[in-house]
This record gives structure tokens, sequence and C-alpha cells, in this order.
């Protein structure tokens, strides 16, 4: 695995011993298990998260209680090559209504071999969400803001 | 790009981070922070330049002392976030994804 990154955006990869087809499925109709659970908007535990795979579909949290949190859009869906979803996740860690202010996230997957994939992942346009960071960290309540996101931060490092 | 690893490593540790949240729920004074860790005023000084140095902090001269204040575009920490974020999905699919097919023929 590796990783790099330009300023706006960021860039991993990683190489699996599967068939593309099977990667690119894996991926979509799994997302529930490989997405990580510390990341959690909803007021409850995710039950399920819900990829919704073509192009205009969701990815939704569903908490235990049927609460849902929408905070992606799927843009592009071109199995077994690449799918494209926005993040429409604000730095305040809360759902971003306004579309030119959420980035976006691109998987590509290339087959190395018949039975080795490559999978880069790439989430850019960071710089879309911002300014704002300084007035909202100013306006939100400390348990809400910046803390919480590095305690999400933190729960991530394992 | 060395900025990205700082920015990484510079969260990965539990007292760097507590300072840096510290900073962040409000600018301050490096005594002030040394008073608040159970660490000396200047390893906290150490730890302040590190976060500088991976742009998580940035700092300005207020009279005789300095006050350091979370970097305000926050860009390197929400990078930093999001690429310990994908790399654990990642991670977690290869995991999955190479798990011999159970139901599939």
């Amino acid at each position: 695995m590796s990783t790099q990154a330009a300023e706006t955006s960021v860039r991993t990869s990683i190489v699996v011993e599967a068939p593309i087809d099977r990667a690119f499925r894996v991926f979509t109709e799994d997302f529930d298990r490989i997405k990580p659970r510390e990341h959690n908007m909803l007021g409850v535990d995710i039950a399920e998260t819900v990829f919704e795979p073509r192009v205009g579909g969701r990815i939704f949290d569903r908490g235990v209680d049927g609460s849902e949190c929408h905070w992606a859009r799927v843009l592009a869906f071109e199995p077994p090559n690449r799918v494209v979803f926005s993040w429409d996740i604000s730095p305040q860690w809360q759902i971003e209504p306004d579309h030119e202010r959420t980035s976006e996230v691109e998987v590509r997957f290339i087959d190395e071999t018949p039975e080795r994939t490559r999978v880069e992942l790439e989430h850019r346009n960071l710089d879309r969400h911002g300014p704002g960071w300084e007035s909202a960290r100013d306006g939100v309540a400390a348990d809400q803001g910046w803390p919480l996101y590095l305690q999400r931060f933190a729960g991530l490092i394992v | 790009m060395a900025y990205r690893l700082a920015g990484l490593a510079a969260l990965g540790d539990p007292t760097r981070r507590t300072i840096f949240e510290l900073v962040a729920e409000r600018p301050r004074p490096v005594v002030e922070l040394a008073r608040e860790m159970p660490v000396s005023r200047p390893a906290v000084s150490q730890h302040l330049k590190v976060l500088k140095d991976a742009g998580l902090v940035t700092d300005r001269a207020e009279g005789n002392r300095r006050i350091y204040a979370a970097d305000p575009d926050g860009l390197a920490e929400l990078r930093a976030y999001l690429e310990r974020f994908w790399t654990t999905a990642l991670m977690s699919f290869k995991a999955i994804v190479e798990q011999p097919p159970q139901e599939d023929s």
C-alpha cells in the first residue's frame, strides 16, 4: 500500500488478490463492511451503510433506530472500472447541503493480472469545503466542533 | 510529501493530540498549555514546533509571548483525517475481498 497527496487531495491505493469484477462488486456491495464505523453523524449506532449502485444513487448510514444520514451522492458508476461519489460532509462534521461546497471521491479499479487488481482512491477538491473553518469553530460549541472531529480521528488511530 | 507525513505523525502522538485539542478549543500561550499538561514547558514547546511544522498550528506574537492557535483553514487536519479514514477502509476492503467467497459458487 502506498499513500501520496497533493495539497487539496488525498490519495491512497492498494493491490488485492482478486479479479477486477469481484473487486468492484465487493467494494460497492460490501461498502457497509469497508467504511470505518467510527465515522458516524447519527446520534445512535449505525445499523448499516447503504450504497445505491447507480448514478444518482446515494450512500447513507441507517441508525439502529431507523434514522438515516445521507452523506454521499453517486456521480459515476462504471463497473468494473470506476466509481465516483460526493462527500457531503463539512469539516464541522455536518451534512453540507450546498453541493458547491462538497468534495468528491474517485475509486479506480485496474486489472494488473486476471487475478490481481490495483485499487486507487482519490479524495479531491478538499478546498471546496473551506474557507470557514475558523468562523465555524468559533460558532460551534466545543463538544460539537473540532474536539469531536479529533475524537473521531483518534478513534481511527489503531 | 513530508508535509503529509508530518501531519499524520503529529496527531498520532497522544500528548501532541491533547495539545492540539487545547489550542483548537481556543488560542493559548505556552505557559497555559504547560499548566494543563503533565509535561514540562520545553516539552510543550517541542510538541508545538512539530504541530507547527505539520501545518496544524499557527502562532503569533502578543506582547512578549507567543499565542498558539489551530491552523485557520484546517486543511492539513482534514487531509490527515481522510488519509487515515481511507487507508483503514482499503485495508478492510483487502481483507474482505481476499476471503474465499462463501455462498457464491
